[in-house]
């Protein structure tokens, strides 16, 4: 039923875009002129394509934003794990097992601070 | 405590009892009511919310905000919404069309699936998946994408600006605001969003009273995190319109501009609904243990609880918005990834530390 649900919700979604998108077309005015084509850049004409690469430090924060999602993900099982351990009465272990992980990660966290990757340039 | 599950169960009796449906009939029939209420209550509350911020950030900035159509102005907003329908929908000719097209409907979709994840009562909750919270983040993502094609689609110099700066402060938050929900996650050993809530019932159980320093750390930390997600506040770089003018949706028109508007608004509402929800207790009332007192609590609606916790928060966040100036793009990442993201590390260790040798309330 979950499942069928999400289908719903995201039909639901794409019905408000369509039907609010043929509403607008339908009782809209319609009119051409060759300038309103153009990209609106303060008034003057635009030189060149927008497509170009951009600032790097935009690609760094993505390459580290990266790493430091799969560990979340990573922490999820582990979280909901947490209170069995305590009813286990072993709950420290999950503490020293979480603390390891975390560890390394925090290491690549210093690592990429040291080498200056998360100033901007 | 009134269960919202007794209407639906109601409903669903009725089509397969009374009026002796079939499962694909029955099923089909209560998924269009499903989309149908959300479709509703999705403009409803986009329309209050509009209102809402006009006369907040008015009274913040010492004026009255929309007068003049209707009382207070409470009709501005229709006839706002009139007229987005009414304008004209045209794009940029040398655009990117495929994109172009697809990244409202991933801001659409991205914001009405996290919205039905929101629990408006025992039992009122749309999508309700074991891995609810994970689910959340899962969903909330897509609306990274939502603004960097536009931004990318629509091949205006500010567009693409805006949108990588947007995408790169999205993403950067989402990990604080996932970190914020594991901590959530490990005081109360679910997933589940109606889980969450429920493990807040009873006296002194709201997670922010329960996990007492950390709760409340990760509590802060997430209205921060998710005032970035939403784009809003010191953090709307992405649509700074003194320099950019209106970032990554300058080149839509009409309607085209209203998903973007509709979404926004609305990823504020779903960002304070989560806060009130994981952090707050949601639908859960106040308790704190003195019978006659309780009772009176318990009288009260889940929905009423839950709205007003939420506009609270959305109140708290506006007040951020109109008081604190635009930060500048190294500022954002450098609070995120070295003052937002250790902290949060921190936190979630001391929360399992607290959880693991039993001291939480």
């Amino acid at each position: 039923m979950n499942f069928t649900l999400l289908i719903t919700v995201v039909l639901t979604a794409l019905t408000l875009v369509a039907g609010a998108f043929v509403v607008a077309k339908l009782i809209g005015p319609r009119s051409y002129n060759p300038v309103k084509g153009e990209p609106f850049e303060c008034g003057i004409p635009t030189r060149g394509s927008s497509w170009m690469p951009m600032n790097v430090g935009y690609y760094l924060f993505a390459i580290l934003f990266l790493m430091f999602d799969i560990e979340t993900v990573l922490l999820y099982p582990w979280a909901v794990a947490v209170k069995q351990y305590v009813a286990a009465g072993v709950g420290p272990y999950a503490l020293v097992s979480i603390g390891f992980f975390l560890l390394v990660l925090v290491f690549g966290l210093a690592y990429a601070w040291r080498k200056g990757a998360l100033e901007w340039k | 405590m009134f269960d919202f599950q007794i209407v639906t169960t109601w409903f669903d009796n009725l089509l397969r009892q009374t009026l002796g449906l079939g499962d694909f009939w029955s099923i089909l029939i209560e998924c269009v009511m499903v989309g149908l209420i959300i479709l509703t209550i999705y403009a409803l509350i986009a329309m209050f919310m509009i209102f809402f911020e006009r006369k907040v950030c008015a009274w913040f900035q010492c004026r009255l905000g929309p007068m003049r159509v209707g009382p207070w102005g409470v009709f501005q907003v229709l006839a706002d919404v009139l007229k987005m329908l009414i304008k004209e929908i045209f794009g940029v000719d040398r655009s990117d069309k495929f994109l172009y097209a697809l990244a409202p409907c991933l801001t659409i979709v991205a914001s009405v699936g996290t919205f039905s994840f929101l629990p408006w009562n025992k039992g009122a909750q749309v999508l309700d998946f074991n891995v609810g919270v994970f689910m959340i983040t899962a969903i909330s993502s897509i609306g990274v994408l939502g603004v960097i094609l536009s931004g990318w689609g629509s091949n205006n110099k500010y567009s693409v600006v805006s949108a990588m700066r947007g995408a790169v402060q999205m993403i950067s938050y989402e990990m604080s605001l996932g970190l914020c929900m594991v901590i959530a996650v490990v005081l109360c050993g679910t997933m589940q969003l109606s889980g969450i809530v429920e493990a807040q019932t009873g006296p002194w159980k709201w997670l922010i009273i329960q996990g007492h320093i950390p709760a409340i750390v990760a509590f802060c930390i997430f209205l921060i995190a998710g005032n970035a997600e939403a784009n809003r506040g010191p953090f709307d770089l992405a649509e700074a319109e003194s320099e950019l003018t209106a970032g990554y949706h300058t080149e839509y028109s009409g309607m085209g501009f209203g998903y973007f508007y509709l979404a926004e608004y609305l990823n504020l509402v779903v960002i304070s609904g989560l806060a009130a929800a994981i952090f707050l207790g949601g639908w859960a009332p106040l308790n704190i243990g003195v019978d006659g007192f309780d009772a009176v609590m318990n009288y009260i609606p889940g929905f009423v609880w839950f709205i007003g916790k939420t506009l609270a928060v959305i109140w708290v966040l506006m007040w951020v918005r109109w008081t604190f100036p635009r930060l500048r793009i190294d500022h954002i990442l450098i609070l995120e990834w070295k003052y937002l993201m250790p902290l949060t590390l921190i936190t979630l260790v001391v929360m399992t530390a607290c959880v693991s040798l039993g001291l939480t309330f």
